[in-house]
């Protein structure tokens, strides 16, 4: 994703890229990026809030136009909960990243994708 | 360990000691830039009120009315309209925090209906008739050399002024 907002960037298109990853995105760079620290999964406002994201959206419009500086990050005031244990858990024993079942469909996919590689379709 | 308010989380560490002790033995490299491209708004020459605005998504949507096809390894980028009501779009990713949230409701990862809100009360011009989804990709070269140029050349096609991408 910060990859294609750098492209879009270098061929004339200026970009705001949303996001919950902080550290991946900011280590890659990208021109303009809203931040909220919440889980993956919901970088534009929490589900159901339609205030919130309309804010948020609105941060990043204000940010396409306003902007005078590749890199940078505006942090969305909005926090998950008051509770912040979620964040310990995230990528833990406790709580594997994909179910078993979507790790099965994602290690296949990367063996056909290599084949694929193998034999010069992509 | 015990997160304050300000303290985000670290993927790119969690992610390198949670695959190693899955036994993966080569941890990702993440992409890594010193140059940050720009182009400032100003060059475009008009104002956000007259430019019409892009999407592009890792969020995987499908239409919720439409079989799911086979899983192509390529994971090409793809198109939907925009005017698609959300209540008619589902997501198909699988790699989000699903402990923590849900992919419920659209606006959370992909804001169409406040976009096209804006574009009703003139705060942007238009929304792009299509919007693009592109897949969180392992290979750099993968996104760099295939997937963002076909998003460019759509967004080309389309007359797109200006981008919002979300990350899932």
């Amino acid at each position: 994703m910060s990859l294609a907002a750098r492209y879009l960037e270098e061929n004339g298109i200026p970009t705001v890229v949303f996001g919950c990853a902080r550290d991946i995105v900011e280590y890659c760079g990208v021109p303009r990026f809203i931040f909220s620290d919440f889980p993956l999964g919901n970088p534009t406002g929490r589900p159901y809030d339609l205030d919130m994201q309309r804010e948020v959206l609105s941060l990043g419009l204000d940010l396409l136009v306003n902007a005078t500086a590749p890199g940078t990050t505006v942090v969305t005031p909005y926090e998950w909960s008051a509770d912040h244990s979620w964040k310990d858990k995230v990528l833990t024993k406790e709580q594997p990243f994909l179910d078993p079942e979507a790790t099965r469909k994602w290690l296949a996919r990367k063996e056909a994708y290599r084949a694929l590689k193998a034999t010069g379709k992509i | 360990m015990n997160h304050g308010a300000a303290t985000y989380v670290r993927y790119i560490d969690k992610t390198r000691a949670y695959y190693q002790a899955e036994g993966y033995a080569k941890p990702y490299q993440w992409a890594h830039f010193d140059q940050i491209p720009f182009t400032p708004f100003a060059s475009l020459g008009k104002p956000l009120s007259r430019c019409r605005v892009g999407v592009v998504t890792t969020s995987e949507m499908a239409r919720r009315d439409e079989e799911a096809g086979p899983d192509d390894p390529r994971r090409l980028v793809y198109a939907l309209p925009t005017d698609i009501p959300v209540d008619q779009l589902r997501s198909r990713k699988e790699a989000y925090d699903r402990y923590a949230t849900t992919l419920d409701d659209v606006d959370s990862y992909l804001p169409l209906t406040h976009l096209h809100r804006f574009a009703a009360e003139g705060r942007i011009g238009a929304v792009a008739p299509r919007f693009q989804m592109i897949a969180s990709e392992y290979s750099h070269r993968k996104t760099l050399t295939i997937d963002a140029p076909e998003i460019l050349k759509q967004m080309r096609e389309d007359r797109v002024d200006v981008a919002v991408l979300t990350a899932v």
